[in-house]
């Protein structure tokens, strides 16, 4: 086992939340930041990738609500995850602030998940819907992904703004509904492409069958890659 | 030591979790009892005299070297109601967190190895203080700032009160909080003689009340 903080800092810059491994010498979980507008299908793509990875990884999740406990009550009633693998964070009407400024509470119910129902292989940790400048702060998650809909209109990509731009994965949901709200997919897909350069763009339907694939391959990569980089 | 450590501990963006927190201000605003700034500054001036004086008396005893421990248990005396010592612990364990980043100390790590899941959060603020270098006095003064400036904030949210009015109440009750300050510091001089009951031990019932419903409400913008 090799701690990076012994040579140099090799995977500093890959992984930015506290060290990969924990104070027992045991790999901690990766961390997935869910963050992007009110109603995109943030709580939906949470549900559906535990539906999908829960037989293959050990995962746990944390949500950021606003002012309710609705997601994590959704997630739970869904019975995505056994109900004490789903913790709720409370914001004091400011996800941003919570996911971003000060991460305090939710390194806590991370941390918490770990001791009670762990060893864990992921923490998805969902924002509460926000605006398009939302992102997780570095201290707490390892990689993010942004939803955005193809309802919120086709221009998204096009304004940017640093979810667009900076998130490790932007989510393009609802690709079923751009026929009837006038949407051009290869057109997000182009602006999307200028925004973010070589940064991935996953367009999904999460209604359809397996809709959540694409997100949930990305996952997955993520997965191999953290294992590998902090075996 | 540097005074200038008092501004990062007092700042309201020291990232220790009180955000999410209104004081009671929250169940305060749905009860009609708070409805502008001349409420909210009486609000803020009953919680500053009890709550906010038994909170600095805890965190100038901690930052005195006190035993922090010992403290906890005061503050557990204190704090009659479950739903304000479970906060209390959460925000304390959220302090410790950013206490340790920006002022480590043998002292922090040791109260956050005896209380893993958060001490009061007065008492583990006065300990950062020490840590920091700073005195008694200071600590006093963050913990009573603190006390009404959450609520001011939370206000502004909950009522789209204009953020200058709510500000200006904090400016009107800066001699109360010289108060607070002074006497919650002499208060923790007087452990040496008068041990730990020395400590103020001021209540504010109504605030007891309101946070053990508001923690059962099922849609609210704060987490106390």
């Amino acid at each position: 086992m090799h701690l990076d903080h012994q040579d140099g800092f090799p995977e500093r810059h890959t992984y930015s939340a506290a060290a990969p491994v924990r104070g027992d010498g045991t790999r901690r979980a990766l961390r997935i930041g869910l963050g992007g507008p009110v109603g995109t299908g943030k709580t939906a793509t949470v549900a559906a990738l535990c539906r999908v990875l829960r037989e293959e990884f050990s995962i746990a999740v944390v949500t950021n609500d606003i002012y309710t406990r609705e997601d994590a009550e959704f997630l739970r009633r869904e019975a995505v995850l056994p109900t004490e693998r789903i913790v709720a964070v409370e914001t004091g009407a400011c996800p941003h602030t919570a996911i971003r400024d000060d991460i305090s509470a939710n390194l806590e119910a991370v941390e918490d998940l770990e001791e009670s129902v762990g060893p864990l292989d992921l923490v998805l940790v969902e924002s509460g819907g926000d605006n398009l400048t939302a992102t997780f702060s570095k201290g707490l998650v390892d990689a993010q992904i942004f939803v955005i809909d193809t309802a919120g209109g086709d221009d998204i990509p096009r304004k940017g703004g640093p979810g667009v731009t900076t998130a490790d994965l932007l989510v393009v949901n609802k690709t079923d509904l751009a026929p009837y709200v006038g949407v051009d997919l290869d057109g997000m897909a182009r602006d999307a492409k200028a925004q973010r350069g070589e940064l991935p763009v996953a367009f999904t339907a999460l209604k359809q069958p397996d809709g959540v694939k694409p997100v949930a391959d990305w996952v997955r990569a993520q997965l191999t890659h953290w294992t590998t980089a902090t075996a | 030591m540097t005074r200038a450590a008092l501004l990062v501990l007092a700042d309201g963006r020291f990232p220790a979790g009180g955000h999410a927190h209104s004081g009671g201000a929250e169940p305060a605003v749905r009860a009609g009892r708070v409805t502008d700034s001349t409420s909210l500054e009486t609000f803020c001036r009953g919680r500053l005299h009890t709550a906010g004086l038994v909170a600095a008396g805890l965190a100038a005893a901690a930052a005195a070297g006190h035993d922090p421990l010992a403290l906890d248990e005061a503050a557990d005396a204190r704090t009659p109601v479950p739903a304000l010592r479970s906060t209390a612990r959460k925000l304390g364990r959220q302090m410790m967190r950013a206490a340790r980043a920006s002022w480590p100390s043998a002292a922090l790590d040791a109260l956050a190895a005896a209380r893993p899941r958060g001490a009061h959060q007065p008492v583990v603020l006065g300990l950062a203080a020490r840590s920091a270098g700073l005195t008694p006095l200071d600590a006093a003064y963050a913990v009573a700032y603190e006390n009404i400036s959450g609520p001011a904030t939370a206000v502004v949210r909950l009522l789209s009160l204009d953020p200058f009015d709510a500000t200006a109440v904090l400016a009107r009750l800066a001699t109360d909080v010289d108060r607070v300050a002074a006497a919650a510091t002499r208060a923790a001089d007087r452990i040496p003689a008068e041990g730990y009951d020395a400590l103020p031990a001021a209540s504010a019932p109504l605030l007891d009340i309101t946070a053990e419903a508001h923690a059962a409400w099922p849609v609210r913008l704060f987490a106390s």
